[in-house]
């Protein structure tokens, strides 16, 4: 979907700010949102993708008005009510109101290395690859509703395969509950000025991952 | 969405805010539904705090700089590279080495939302999710790299990295000059979060020594 989420390019944010010495966690709350968004995570309740769909998916002054862990919080609020692993009276009520449903399995302390370990998104390939670094290919230009790791600014450009990084879970069907549809994953390079003009930087070269179907031969 | 709107700047005190309200909701629901275990957050916390932090990546870069065989495997297939040392975490299939020259400057982000190799460096600064990186970084990462005070030759080519997918990058510094024959150990010290992640260079010996 065209969020405020896909930000490459736009103006008017200001500068970067770092902060110097900033600790992992600003408050207490934010290390439980993490850890709990995980938890969820590994037992089952969603993938990863749903997580950043649901965040996308945000009114977009919520979105920008909000710090990281409260989308996290927000999104998983979304993702929980979604699905029905909670109900708006428990989330009223702060208490286990329903009854329980079941989950694969849960993150408990003893297996808590093995579940942060990240996944695996490598998937069976369905078939051969259809570009090789080196191949000059276009974006496509798509605008769906949903969810796509496509940017705006990488949409309808030439560029050059750089990377193949194997078959893997594709972000744009898993995020619309139609399973992992795996597809094969490159980086690809584009001059800057392909993307921004030629005013650009002549210097400036910007790569994306792309999903086959965000390319086609060029 | 009024009950969505979170005043995030008043953390302290002793009254707790909407938000610390929430979490603390749905921790406790999730709980006793049996979905989530405490004790596993706690650990999840305590490993952030204490284990997984850019010292993984720093000692990754530091044996690359001393191991030119070991560099070479890196750039090749950060993954098995990195899981063939025993002192860093395992950090998932996906990572990709990326190395800087005197010609070449890598930067990465995700302009997306905040993809990052936690594994290496840990968790993301607020910066790297801020909306002024992730909308500049891809259009003006010389304006940038300014914010962070680094300035670069005008020919030296700059490459961003997005990380639109699964695979996450690091950035392989330059390893500064009059550093001949120092530890890995030593040399993990010059290496900064921001030199692995393009917005900064490793530490010059005087630097570390101020």
């Amino acid at each position: 979907m065209n969020g405020v989420h896909d930000m490459g390019g736009m103006d008017g944010f200001g500068k970067v700010e770092a902060e110097k010495d900033e600790p992992p966690f600003h408050a207490k709350w934010e290390g439980r949102v993490l850890g709990l968004v995980r938890s969820m995570g590994y037992a089952g309740a969603w993938h990863i993708d749903d997580s950043r769909y649901a965040q996308e998916t945000l009114p977009p002054q919520t979105y920008l008005a909000v710090s990281y862990y409260q989308r996290w919080e927000l999104a998983a609020e979304k993702n929980l009510l979604a699905r029905g692993y909670v109900t708006e009276e428990e989330l009223k009520a702060g208490h286990a109101i329903g009854p329980t449903k079941p989950l694969p399995r849960r993150l408990t302390k003893d297996v808590v290395d093995a579940g942060m370990t990240r996944s695996s998104f490598f998937r069976q390939q369905q078939g051969p690859a259809r570009f090789k670094p080196g191949d000059r290919v276009r974006t496509v230009n798509i605008n769906p509703l949903t969810h796509t790791r496509l940017p705006r600014y990488a949409r309808d450009k030439v560029g050059t395969v750089e990377l193949i990084h194997g078959c893997h879970a594709y972000p744009d069907s898993v995020a619309t509950g139609r399973g992992d549809d795996p597809q094969w994953l490159y980086t690809v390079v584009f001059d800057g000025r392909e993307i921004w003009g030629p005013d650009t930087d002549p210097t400036l070269t910007i790569s994306i991952d792309a999903f086959e179907p965000y390319l086609e031969p060029a | 969405m009024a009950d969505h709107d979170h005043d995030h700047s008043h953390e302290h005190g002793s009254e707790l805010s909407e938000t610390q309200l929430r979490v603390r909701a749905l921790e406790t629901i999730l709980t006793e539904k049996g979905y989530i275990d405490p004790a596993a957050l706690d650990a999840i916390v305590e490993a952030y705090e204490t284990k997984i932090g850019p010292r993984n990546g720093a000692l990754v870069v530091a044996k690359a700089w001393t191991d030119p065989a070991f560099r070479q495997a890196l750039l090749k297939d950060a993954t098995a590279a990195v899981g063939t040392l025993g002192h860093v975490s395992p950090v998932g299939d996906h990572l990709v080495a990326v190395e800087n020259t005197p010609q070449r400057h890598n930067m990465i982000v995700c302009t997306l939302c905040s993809c990052y190799p936690w594994e290496v460096l840990g968790l993301p600064p607020v910066w790297y999710k801020s909306a002024p990186y992730r909308s500049r970084a891809v259009k003006d990462p010389r304006g940038v790299l300014t914010d962070f005070g680094v300035k670069l030759a005008k020919e030296t080519e700059i490459r961003v990295w997005d990380s639109t997918a699964e695979t996450r990058f690091i950035v392989l510094p330059m390893r500064p000059a009059g550093t001949e024959g120092w530890s890995e150990e030593r040399l993990a010290d010059l290496v900064t979060r921001d030199s692995m992640i393009g917005t900064g260079l490793a530490l010059t010996p005087a630097e570390i020594a101020k």
